[in-house]
């Protein structure tokens, strides 16, 4: 557990501003992102109508979450997936654990899953000398390099070409600095080949569980998801409650808006839909399917109707892509597993306001993200919302930490804004004074903060009021 | 987009706080752009601030009690034209969320349905046209968050550009972004904020214009502090007060 008041921000996210090639990195890798998910919703008409589908079958989901949770894990076990319920992520980890020693097992491959991350289920097995490679190419890389995912869905984009060469050269024994695409390629695949056919257990994340069927649905671009969930004896996969949807039917335009949201595919390489281990006669897949379903804070969520909305999420990261905050200080930043936009509404809500509440504060409040989500969750307004809940009054408040950062100061500086505001004569004579001192006025507080960057602003002589009430314009 | 099939024979304008004390002149251009054509405009005197500072920074209740004062104001019959995407996208997508559940609600939607930013007004209700008087000039143009992803008025603001015969506007590469400002965002997370400007500054400055147009005060605030700072010497301008400029007769 980090400390109480969790990582500091402003801080990172200074570092990561003064970092040219951090930025330089971030800045073309999204404007790309942007780029390909504009070509493959071309059609602003379609695109809405996608997004409302997508927007109803999850609220149809969450709205009977507890029911569609128990049909999933009827489905599931009538296939013969074995279903483990995670109230913390220490349960879950736990859950993996007592699977991975039931089976005398001491190697563990990963396809990409963020709920892991959420876990800390690498440090967790580590630590308990098991050996866990990450798969996917760009796990694979932040992991050679002991680094967490800057991005939920290209988990190392923030590295150029020649930074991965620098570390397929220093940290994996016997490799030459190549800065050559396919050959980068080719030595990854060479290195997690051997990884794939001595693992005995593999273990993924789920993008959607369909309730209906009992069915885990995965998509992926390079093949190790598959690989990870059917060369290992062994499959586990972990997911957040939230990934549920009700109908097999429910997944068609689910997919298109994942694919197309996150990276500008009509569809992934790989989509694999995965309903039971190996049946007696098959030739392949695992002998056993785990499924671990967390919750970790995620009830509570659920139990408010508006932030709710937050369980939304399918995880595509295309509010990242179009943060103008994350596109300048990338994910690392933000000092939590689930960065961008999303993370700022998450975050806060699972680790506390305390801890994430922050995190709040670092948006203009823009729209861009809730103008892409596939999902239509209205970012900016549940960011208005933590942010009230940050100052709220304890006992009203609903988020964990709710009030902690009620303080005098603020509490009578917008209480003097409110009287300003409703009496003009205050507002008139405020105006006034202020304009006289004009450039006089003390760099202190606000006024400090705004000017490391800009001039300040300059009060007019005569204020609109008493421009009007010149030109002789009616008040009725 | 709402076609008003007629003319408004009375307006209520809302002039915003950010003009009332810091661009006055642009708030009155935009007013008599409305009585220029024919159209008699109110503005009633107690008005003050739409309420989003507070609703942005986690304030609602104190939100609420300015909101409810302007909903008060505005109490007839006529549209209420906005000279700003941001207070009008409170006033009209953000005053029925923020009084939800609330007694007031009948009369806040009430309100909300007849205000209309600028742009549109002039483009849809007034249909107007403009006569250039201007030199010729070199423009650019900064989209504000709210006038684009709230109000979706930004076509109107640069139809209104185009009529403009001796104004060439020359676009940036990245309109779409925000330029920073956020309120207290500027003043919560002031390196980010300012690196967005100085973003924005960067990207006016490779368009070659000699003007920068705005249709929303505090963007126009953000931004021009910034070029000030940086001894950038272009001047921005509200574009109600751009287009007041060069079609009037002197």
């Amino acid at each position: 557990m980090p400390n109480d008041t969790g990582p500091n921000f402003q801080q990172n996210a200074s570092r990561a501003l003064d970092d040219q090639q951090l930025r330089k990195n971030f800045k073309f890798a999204m404007g790309n992102f942007i780029l390909k998910r504009k070509q493959i919703f071309s059609d602003e008409s379609e695109t809405e109508q996608l997004r409302q589908i997508g927007n109803t079958i999850k609220q149809r989901a969450l709205s009977q979450l507890p029911q569609l949770l128990e049909r999933l894990e009827q489905n599931c076990s009538r296939n013969g997936i074995r279903v483990h319920w995670a109230e913390t992520t220490a349960e879950a980890n736990q859950q993996v654990l007592r699977i991975m020693n039931a089976n005398e097992a001491n190697r563990l491959v990963k396809g990409k899953s963020m709920v892991s991350e959420e876990m800390g289920l690498n440090e967790f097995l580590q630590e308990r000398k098991i050996e866990v490679v990450e798969t996917d190419l760009g796990e694979f890389i932040i992991q050679l390099n002991d680094e967490k995912p800057s991005h939920i869905i290209v988990p190392a984009i923030h590295k150029n070409k020649q930074q991965i060469a620098d570390i397929f050269h220093q940290k994996l024994p016997d490799t030459p600095y190549t800065e050559d695409v396919e050959e980068l390629n080719a030595i990854a695949r060479r290195t997690l080949r051997q990884k794939f056919y001595r693992a005995q257990v593999g273990l993924s994340g789920v993008n959607f569980a369909v309730a209906e069927t009992g069915t885990l649905c995965l998509v992926e671009n390079e093949g190790n998801g598959r690989m990870s969930t059917t060369v290992p004896p062994i499959h586990i996969a972990v997911m957040g409650l939230e990934k549920v949807v009700e109908r097999l039917a429910d997944i068609p335009p689910m997919l298109r808006l994942l694919t197309g949201s996150a990276t500008g595919q009509l569809i992934t390489t790989y989509v694999n839909m995965i309903t039971s281990p190996r049946k007696p006669g098959e030739k392949d897949g695992p002998k056993e399917v785990h499924l671990i379903i967390l919750d970790n804070g995620r009830s509570a969520i659920l139990s408010d109707p508006q932030l709710r909305q937050t369980l939304q999420c399918i995880r595509c990261g295309t509010c990242l892509n179009h943060c103008p905050v994350y596109t300048r200080i990338g994910g690392h930043a933000y000092g939590f597993v689930y960065p961008g936009p999303i993370g700022k509404i998450l975050n806060p809500q699972i680790e506390g306001l305390k801890k994430a509440g922050e995190l709040a504060t670092a948006s203009s409040l823009c729209e861009a993200c809730a103008e892409v989500c596939p999902v239509k969750i209205p970012i900016p307004q549940l960011l208005r919302r933590l942010r009230n809940e940050s100052y709220t009054s304890e006992h009203l408040a609903t988020v964990k930490d709710g009030g902690c950062k009620k303080n005098l100061m603020e509490t009578i500086a917008w209480k003097g804004w409110e009287i300003i505001n409703t009496h003009p004569q205050i507002n008139a004579i405020g105006n006034k004074i202020m304009s006289r001192l004009g450039a006089r006025l003390p760099r202190i507080g606000p006024l400090k903060q705004w000017t490391r960057y800009r001039t300040a602003p300059k009060l007019a002589p005569k204020s609109l009021h008493q421009l009007v009430d010149e030109e002789g314009i009616r008040h009725e | 987009m709402p076609q008003e099939s007629q003319k408004p024979e009375k307006v209520y304008y809302f002039g915003t706080c950010l003009m009332d004390s810091i661009y006055p002149e642009a708030g009155l251009a935009g007013l008599k752009l409305i009585q220029r054509e024919g159209v008699q405009v109110i503005f009633p005197r107690e008005q003050s601030c739409c309420g989003q500072p507070a609703y942005n920074s986690g304030f609602p209740k104190e939100a609420q009690k300015v909101a409810l004062k302007q909903i008060r104001l505005f109490a007839e019959n006529y549209p209420i034209v906005v000279p700003s995407g941001s207070c009008a996208g409170m006033m009209k997508h953000h005053y029925p969320l923020l009084f939800e559940g609330d007694k007031n609600l009948q009369r806040v939607q009430q309100f909300s349905e007849r205000v209309v930013e600028l742009s549109e007004f002039l483009v849809q209700s007034l249909d107007i046209q403009l006569a250039d008087r201007g030199q010729p000039i070199k423009v650019t143009w900064h989209s504000s968050c709210h006038a684009l992803r709230e109000m979706h008025i930004i076509e109107y603001s640069k139809a209104l550009i185009r009529q403009l015969q001796n104004v060439e506007l020359v676009e940036l590469q990245n309109e779409h972004e925000c330029c920073g400002f956020g309120g207290t965002f500027a003043i919560k997370q002031p390196k980010i904020s300012g690196t967005m400007v100085a973003d924005k500054v960067s990207d006016i400055r490779q368009t070659g214009a000699e003007r920068l147009l705005a249709g929303d005060c505090g963007c126009l605030m953000n931004i021009s502090g910034a070029m000030d700072y940086q001894n950038v010497s272009i001047r921005t301008q509200h574009l109600a007060e751009f287009i007041w400029e060069r079609t009037h007769a002197k």
